[in-house]
């Protein structure tokens, strides 16, 4: 199977679809004409002015340079690309969805009842006692759970200065503890590629403040041991985050707060299928037990205490905000739609597939894959070639490659996650573009790709020379 | 229904990828020990589509269909139906983060565009593809300012007119930063310079401005705070918004270190509160920069082509040294953005800004002709919305309004709040009707 992207190709050859700017700035004289004081304005305002005819060309044609999901398999580990049911835009597309977050309660009611039902159907879900819809991705949901947890150790008078995190865990941890103000303890893999309890003992003490943990881990390992983690975890007066990046794993058949877990985030945009729209918008919903509910963000929504309706109040300790208003509501609104699509049976059967699809695959390619048994998804080693570069040569066959060299435990690694969505033949394709490209001498992989709409791209150069904007870029052209 | 439908599997392909695998069943290929595991149920029952579509509509036509004038940091304007259907194209909706970039010239390109129009609305030359929404994206500029400043220094002072969510996202960022967050006063509706000048010492980092503020009011001495802040070698972080900024004397021109703000009031309609957060800065904070940046570059073919870059700056690979942990961001917002500035062109924008500065004038003198109305109650120049005084409490005034239909912010119990746009320039003679009315 091949696959050419489409392309455009300007006079000059030297660009593909030019930019807005090069076909056609207009300049506006705004202190002219403007009701304001000239010390206010601006002089003048240069932009593209295209017509609407060019607009629609212009990005009807970078659409057609852009993989998506629906163009073909999209198995990028740790990403979770599922389909994105179309029925959903709809259901946002809701003239009475489009409201001013200022409003009072009680004009919104539509708007509060479905957010309470998605904060009961996710509490469900992740075996939570309490849920803030608030976090506009997951990685704000990591900050938001770090929080929670920072709060409550204040609260209970523990000065608590370290967060313990598996070395094979996302960078967003990483990230998250340091933004929170806590040192990070990275915690080694062990040689099974999960957590090693010695080294978990170890590691914690009177600082921990929180264990942040994938499960399954991001080789997609389930954590068998998550029980006496969580034991040595709070046996030390920490608490125990739960990563929802791997949770479609679950779904179904184990949730957070059945294993110890006493804070998580939910990714509505991998679980539970809402767009990703090229990086966002997503959500990052946190779930907590009800030791930590009056530590969630402002404000959360309950049935009214009158008794009539919905309304939005104030979690007594709570941390305060993370989002200016009430977080990413038209994707929520999907991510409410697609759950009830699918219920109790589709949800779980969501899990069933995807785990079968990664293990079919894993099965089907030449590569071998270290650690298991795996669920949704599995690191594949390319061995002795560059992981990066067997991606590239993926790209000629109507594929979109996994993630490359992360995690780092397994050399030259290719994490891929299929998802539930693809089939056997398209698993089938998938396969075949691995072993071709696996198999591929060394030239033919350092020329990839060749049917894309752009040829192998400089990064290096990209960042040496930074050229941000087209002003910046017009200098040196 | 017994499954997933958007998992396409037969049974018969079920059974011949587990007679592959070498498996018995599904359930055999989860490793998950019983005593951690799930038996239950959630009680969710699947729906169709039609029904769910029912549902949704039919809560959320509980919601009372009230005409708008609210604004304090979430504004929105006409979106024409371009935008919808151009950035509904699933090419760029279904796609994700551009670490294939040989395959997603598009949304890179896009992204890019959006990146150049931000420089020139800011005279900054550097801006990120977006962050949050601009209390978030406040809240990484405190961080950026704890990080290039070599004071010792670990106070942010911000406007005493701020909205509190914002203030309290901010204060979550610092605190984890070790900053402090104080606020100078204000006089008569903006920076009271003189009391900032008095109080920009050694131990402050950053000073934060607004202009449009909070309540509307432009700032009138952004020079001014930029030279107070320089001169206590503090960074200057200004607040603005896509619209506004097409009309305002350009941030660099009056020192802003970087700017801030929100660009959702183009591309999104309102949406109880989600945003486009707008992160723009002076070249000598590239390396500190949150966020996905795309840059140009050329292909082995010598075609020009773009990527995302300094990428050593973030989560993925810097870790806990990385400058944010932003990853997921609103990069498809952002797309919005791009086609909806596009679609006005720089004459529409100016012309959509200059409105925002007449048709608030205009409502706040008809108000102010009520018997028992001051309109606006600060003597500045307005941008979309100001603040007014009614005799009657507030809070009650705001209710009755409420039930004619009309929805207007509570500042406190003396003082209301209108925001006016192009979307609701037509029905203020109604407001102010009503107001009347209700006085």
């Amino acid at each position: 199977m091949h696959h050419d992207q489409a392309t455009y190709t300007s006079e000059s050859d030297a660009v593909r679809e030019p930019l807005l700017d090069e076909k056609g700035t207009a300049t506006v004289d705004v202190s002219a004409d403007s009701p304001l004081p000239d010390d206010l304005t601006r002089e003048s305002l240069t932009l593209p002015n295209p017509s609407e005819p060019e607009i629609a060309r212009h990005y009807t044609r970078l659409s057609q340079m852009n993989w998506s999901i629906d163009s073909g398999p999209y198995p990028l580990g740790s990403c979770t690309m599922k389909f994105n049911p179309s029925f959903t835009e709809d259901v946002a597309a809701d003239p009475n969805a489009a409201v001013h977050p200022a409003r009072s309660d009680r004009s919104t009611q539509g708007i509060l009842e479905i957010l309470y039902r998605l904060q009961d159907v996710l509490a469900e879900i992740g075996g939570m006692d309490a849920v803030t819809l608030q976090p506009p991705a997951g990685a704000a949901g990591e900050l938001t759970g770090i929080l929670v947890a920072k709060a409550y150790h204040e609260h209970h008078g523990t000065d608590r200065s370290e967060v313990v995190i598996p070395a094979s865990a996302h960078g967003t941890n990483f990230a998250t503890a340091a933004t929170a103000g806590y040192d990070v303890v990275e915690l080694p893999s062990g040689d099974d590629g999960r957590v090693d309890l010695d080294a978990l003992r170890a590691a914690v003490g009177e600082d921990t403040a929180a264990l942040m943990l994938t499960n399954p881990n991001t080789v997609g390992l389930f954590e068998r041991d998550i029980a006496e983690v969580a034991d040595i975890v709070h046996d030390a007066g920490g608490l125990l985050y739960y990563d929802g990046a791997n949770l479609n794993a679950l779904l179904g058949r184990g949730r957070p707060g059945d294993m110890g877990f006493d804070v998580m985030h939910y990714n509505v945009h991998k679980t539970f299928a809402t767009p990703h729209g090229g990086g966002g918008p997503g959500a990052g919903p946190v779930g907590v037990t009800a030791e930590l509910a009056d530590f969630l963000p402002t404000p959360r929504v309950r049935e009214a205490t009158d008794g009539d309706g919905y309304e939005r109040f104030a979690p007594p300790e709570s941390i305060g905000k993370v989002h200016g208003f009430h977080g990413n509501w038209l994707v929520l609104i999907k991510a409410y739609a697609y759950i009830a699509r699918l219920g109790d049976a589709g949800l779980s059967d969501a899990a069933a597939k995807a785990v079968l699809n990664a293990n079919y695959l894993a099965n089907q390619i030449d590569l071998a894959v270290p650690h298991g048994p795996f669920h949704h998804e599995f690191a594949a080693t390319a061995g002795d070639r560059d992981a990066a570069d067997v991606a590239k040569r993926m790209l000629d066959f109507g594929v979109h490659p996994p993630t490359t060299k992360w995690p780092e435990m397994v050399p030259e690694a290719m994490l891929t996650e299929p998802t539930e969505i693809e089939n056997k033949a398209s698993l089938d394709d998938l396969a075949a573009a691995f072993n071709v490209a696996f198999g591929d001498d060394d030239e033919t992989l350092d020329s990839a790709p060749s049917r894309t709409a752009a040829s192998r791209i400089d990064q290096v150069g990209a960042a040496r020379t930074p050229r941000l904007s087209w002003q910046a870029l017009h200098e040196t052209e | 229904m017994s499954g997933s439908p958007y998992a396409p599997h037969t049974d018969a392909e079920t059974e011949a990828m587990l007679d592959a695998i070498g498996a018995e069943s599904e359930e055999a290929l989860f490793d998950i020990p019983a005593a951690v595991g799930f038996d239950g149920t959630f009680g969710i029952e699947p729906r169709t589509e039609r029904e769910i579509r029912r549902e949704c509509a039919d809560a959320l036509a509980a919601n009372d269909d009230l005409v708008e004038f609210l604004g304090r940091g979430h504004y929105s304007h006409y979106v024409p139906s371009i935008v919808d259907h151009l950035a509904d194209r699933s090419e760029f909706l279904t796609s994700y983060t551009q670490y294939q970039p040989e395959v997603s010239q598009g949304f890179l390109q896009a992204l890019f565009e959006y990146q150049s129009m931000l420089v020139e609305l800011t005279g900054l030359p550097v801006a990120n593809c977006s962050m949050y929404d601009a209390a978030t994206a406040l809240a990484e500029a405190a961080t950026l300012a704890d990080r290039v400043r070599s004071t010792t220094g670990d106070v942010v002072l911000v406007p005493a007119h701020l909205r509190s969510g914002k203030r309290a996202v901010l204060e979550n960022y610092c605190d984890g930063a070790g900053l402090t967050v104080e606020s100078y006063p204000m006089a008569d509706g903006i920076a009271d310079v003189d009391a900032l000048a008095d109080r920009a010492a050694d131990d402050v980092v950053m000073v934060y401005a607004e202009s449009p503020t909070v309540r509307g009011c432009l700032e009138a001495r952004l020079e001014a705070i930029g030279s107070i802040t320089e001169t206590a070698d503090a960074l200057f972080v200004l607040g603005s918004d896509v619209v506004a900024l097409s009309v305002l004397e350009a941030p660099a021109s009056v020192g802003a270190d970087v700017v801030v703000g929100e660009a959702g009031a183009l591309g999104l309609p309102a949406s109880y509160g989600m945003g486009l957060g707008i992160f723009a800065c002076r070249e000598d904070y590239l390396r500190q920069v949150p966020g996905r940046l795309v840059g140009a570059s050329e292909d082995a073919d010598g075609t020009r082509a773009f990527t995302l870059t300094l990428q050593t700056r973030e989560q993925h690979i810097r870790k806990e040294r990385a400058t944010s942990n932003i990853c997921t961001n609103q990069a498809w917002v952002a797309l919005r953005a791009a086609i909806h500035a596009a679609s006005l062109g720089p004459s529409g924008l100016v012309d959509l800004a200059n409105d925002c500065v007449t048709d608030a004038a205009a409502l706040a003198s008809d108000l102010d002709a009520i018997e028992g109305v001051t309109a606006p109650v600060h003597d500045r120049h307005h941008f979309r919305e100001f603040v007014f005084r009614t005799e009657s409490p507030a809070p009650a005034v705001a209710s009755a309004l409420e039930t004619d239909g009309f929805a207007v912010h509570v500042v406190d119990d003396d003082h209301l709040q209108a925001c006016v746009t192009d979307l609701t320039a037509g029905q203020t003679d109604d407001l102010v009707a009503a107001v009347t009315e209700v006085i």
